[in-house]
């Protein structure tokens, strides 16, 4: 009886600590979000892409960092969002910013659906091939489909209408970027809510040991599918808030490169940590930003040094050894 | 009939590049179990390496195909020895991670020492115009390429069936361990394949740069064709590796010929279906 009371005090305890967590993570993107803003007033297009950027490495955070499935074409679910937002616009003449990320939700998840049914036949390096081969038949595919995609002009025309008829998109960016804060802090709270949530146990518990889940009676592959789907859902919103905040859709937002560095800022933050995803595309942005202004050739050797130091010292990602750092400091001294 | 002909040669050639190319990245991720990105890199390296003994010292095509390999395997081992190493036995992603990392690195510093621009290699005089075959006229590059492909799989065939390096070898893709357990120095056979495997990708470089032009961005433009090539044969494998490059080869190049507006599509389209018909690959074994 009193072991049933301990362990209840206990689920309890730990509840209110992830609810702290969560709150905590809610004020940091505030204050960041605050703080970005007064500290680049000129640069708020390079916050929104950066917004944009991290809802694309949360979703790979999901199908990576939780479910453990290694892919390097990830970006095929956020272009696919940012074109169905494109082309809503562009071709449909409906502009309201909400409709078109609802848009932007669907094409992700359908991307996400097609792309999970292919890659989840194979692991392994089987299954980085395929993820690699359809990132660039999706590129082609685009590049093809030049009457609605623009090819490789790039999607353009999109004008999106004022928020509620309200809020309208200025030239400055002040609008898209609190629009854009506000998608990632949904999306934030309700991640958290999801890898919380028995299904997202679910899929941790894929990623440690299939078999066991099978034999517990649980459908590896269909968790998996699920979480492809919900994964590309985020990315799509990605997608349409960079199609919203830029007004135009190039083929770069499906390319092969624009998934790498998306997985390059997830293990620089450290996977299976939405504030690992969150804090690795942050500090990625901002050094790409500062670095390839100065020299683009010394860019690209940098991001390969960076890499290698990362796997060989803080294989955990920043975010995951600073708060291993933390915790072991916490256990020394109780 | 003339389309075919030609499209059968140049596809024949590719393939056998591609061949040459990846069969090393095939044996060292069948053995030491990396997944490897850096590959194209070190065939590219040996592409530069060529064309600046080539075309800037003016030396010989043969020489500048020696001082490629040899360049190109020193300036392996010290990548082996110090990243590597670390990665054996690594999880995945790591290891995608560590060697897309020096793919960059390596192309930026390309960038940086040669420009952004294409190099060419000069052949030699006796590979340049073409031979009559009595019936049909063709490139003798083409001939060289697929005569070098040739090669290499006879050559590889001979060591890793018939030699005592090559028994040591298979037993260590089979069972690492087991074969450390029975006194094969697995340490030095991943060296010795891992030099190999780096000078045959340089080989491939070199006689391929009349077909995968030689610039800063080679290393990661090429880099999916090798893995696929890899993943369609199934890892380890030369037979496989042969009839996967011959396969895509023709694919690729029949694609490129009647349809060049659809570029690559065909070929993506071919390898996910492969792929998902034999996920281990035409000639991989169930683990």
């Amino acid at each position: 009886m009193t072991l049933a009371m301990h362990d209840k005090e206990i689920l309890i305890q730990r509840r209110r600590s992830a609810l702290s967590r969560d709150l905590s993570g809610i004020a940091v993107i505030v204050i960041a979000a605050v703080i970005g803003y007064f500290a680049f007033p000129d640069n708020l297009a390079l916050l929104t892409r950066i917004i944009a950027i991290a809802l694309l490495v949360l979703s790979l955070d999901l199908v990576t960092g939780y479910a453990g499935i290694a892919t390097l074409g990830h970006a095929a679910l956020f272009g696919s969002g940012a074109y169905a937002a494109g082309i809503l616009s562009a071709h449909y003449g409906i502009n309201d910013p909400l409709l078109m990320t609802f848009a932007g939700i669907l094409g992700g998840a359908i991307a996400g659906l097609i792309c999970g049914a292919v890659i989840l036949r194979a692991h392994g390096l089987p299954q980085l091939v395929l993820s690699i081969a359809l990132i660039n038949l999706f590129h082609e595919f685009a590049n093809k489909a030049s009457s609605w995609t623009g090819g490789s002009d790039g999607l353009s025309g999109i004008s999106p209408d004022p928020i509620f008829g309200m809020f309208e998109f200025d030239l400055y960016g002040h609008t898209a970027y609190v629009f854009g804060i506000v998608l990632l802090l949904i999306v934030f709270v309700l991640l958290r809510l999801l890898v919380r949530s028995p299904f997202g146990m679910l899929c941790r518990g894929i990623k440690e040991d299939p078999l066991r889940i099978r034999a517990m009676g649980a459908s590896p592959k269909a968790a998996l599918a699920r979480m492809y789907v919900l994964s590309g859902a985020v990315a799509g919103v990605g997608g349409a808030l960079n199609a919203i905040s830029t007004q135009v859709v190039g083929l770069d937002s499906l390319s092969f490169t624009q998934s790498a560095e998306a997985l390059v800022m997830l293990v620089l933050g450290g996977t299976g940590s939405l504030f690992g995803a969150l804090s690795g595309t942050v500090i990625f942005m901002l050094f790409e930003d500062y670095v390839s202004a100065a020299n683009p050739f010394h860019w690209l050797t940098m991001i390969g040094a960076l890499l290698i130091a990362v796997v060989l010292f803080a294989p955990k990602g920043l975010y995951g050894t600073a708060a291993a750092f933390v915790a072991r400091r916490k256990e020394a001294r109780p | 009939m003339q389309t075919v002909f030609s499209i059968a040669v140049d596809a024949l050639a590719y393939g056998m590049v591609l061949f040459v190319i990846s069969i090393g990245l095939s044996v060292t991720m069948g053995l030491m179990r990396v997944v490897n990105l850096a590959h194209g890199a070190f065939a590219m390296i040996g592409g530069y390496v060529a064309s600046y003994v080539a075309r800037d010292l003016g030396l010989g095509y043969t020489v500048a195909i020696v001082a490629a390999v040899a360049a190109t395997i020193i300036i392996a081992i010290p990548i082996e020895r110090f990243l590597y190493r670390r990665i054996y036995g690594a999880p995945e992603l790591t290891q995608v991670l560590m060697t897309i990392g020096i793919t960059f690195c390596v192309i930026g510093i390309a960038n940086y020492l040669m420009g952004p621009t294409l190099k060419t290699i000069p052949l030699a005089e006796a590979l340049q115009g073409s031979a009559d075959l009595g019936f049909r006229t063709i490139p003798v590059h083409r001939l060289f390429a697929i005569v070098c492909g040739l090669a290499v799989a006879l050559g590889l065939w001979f060591v890793i069936d018939r030699t005592s390096f090559g028994v040591k070898l298979r037993a260590s893709v089979d069972n690492a361990a087991m074969a450390a357990a029975l006194g094969v120095r697995t340490e030095i056979i991943y060296a010795v394949s891992f030099g190999v495997a780096v000078g045959l990708a340089a080989l491939g470089g070199v006689v391929g740069a009349e077909l995968l032009p030689v610039e800063p961005y080679y290393a990661l433009r090429y880099m999916v064709t090798f893995l696929v090539v890899v993943s369609v044969g199934g890892a380890g494998s030369i037979p496989g590796a042969l009839i996967a490059c011959l396969l895509l080869g023709a694919i690729d190049t029949t694609g490129r010929y009647l349809m060049p507006e659809f570029g690559e599509f065909f070929f993506y389209l071919a390898v996910i279906a492969i792929i998902c018909i034999f996920p281990r690959g035409l000639a991989g074994r169930a683990k």
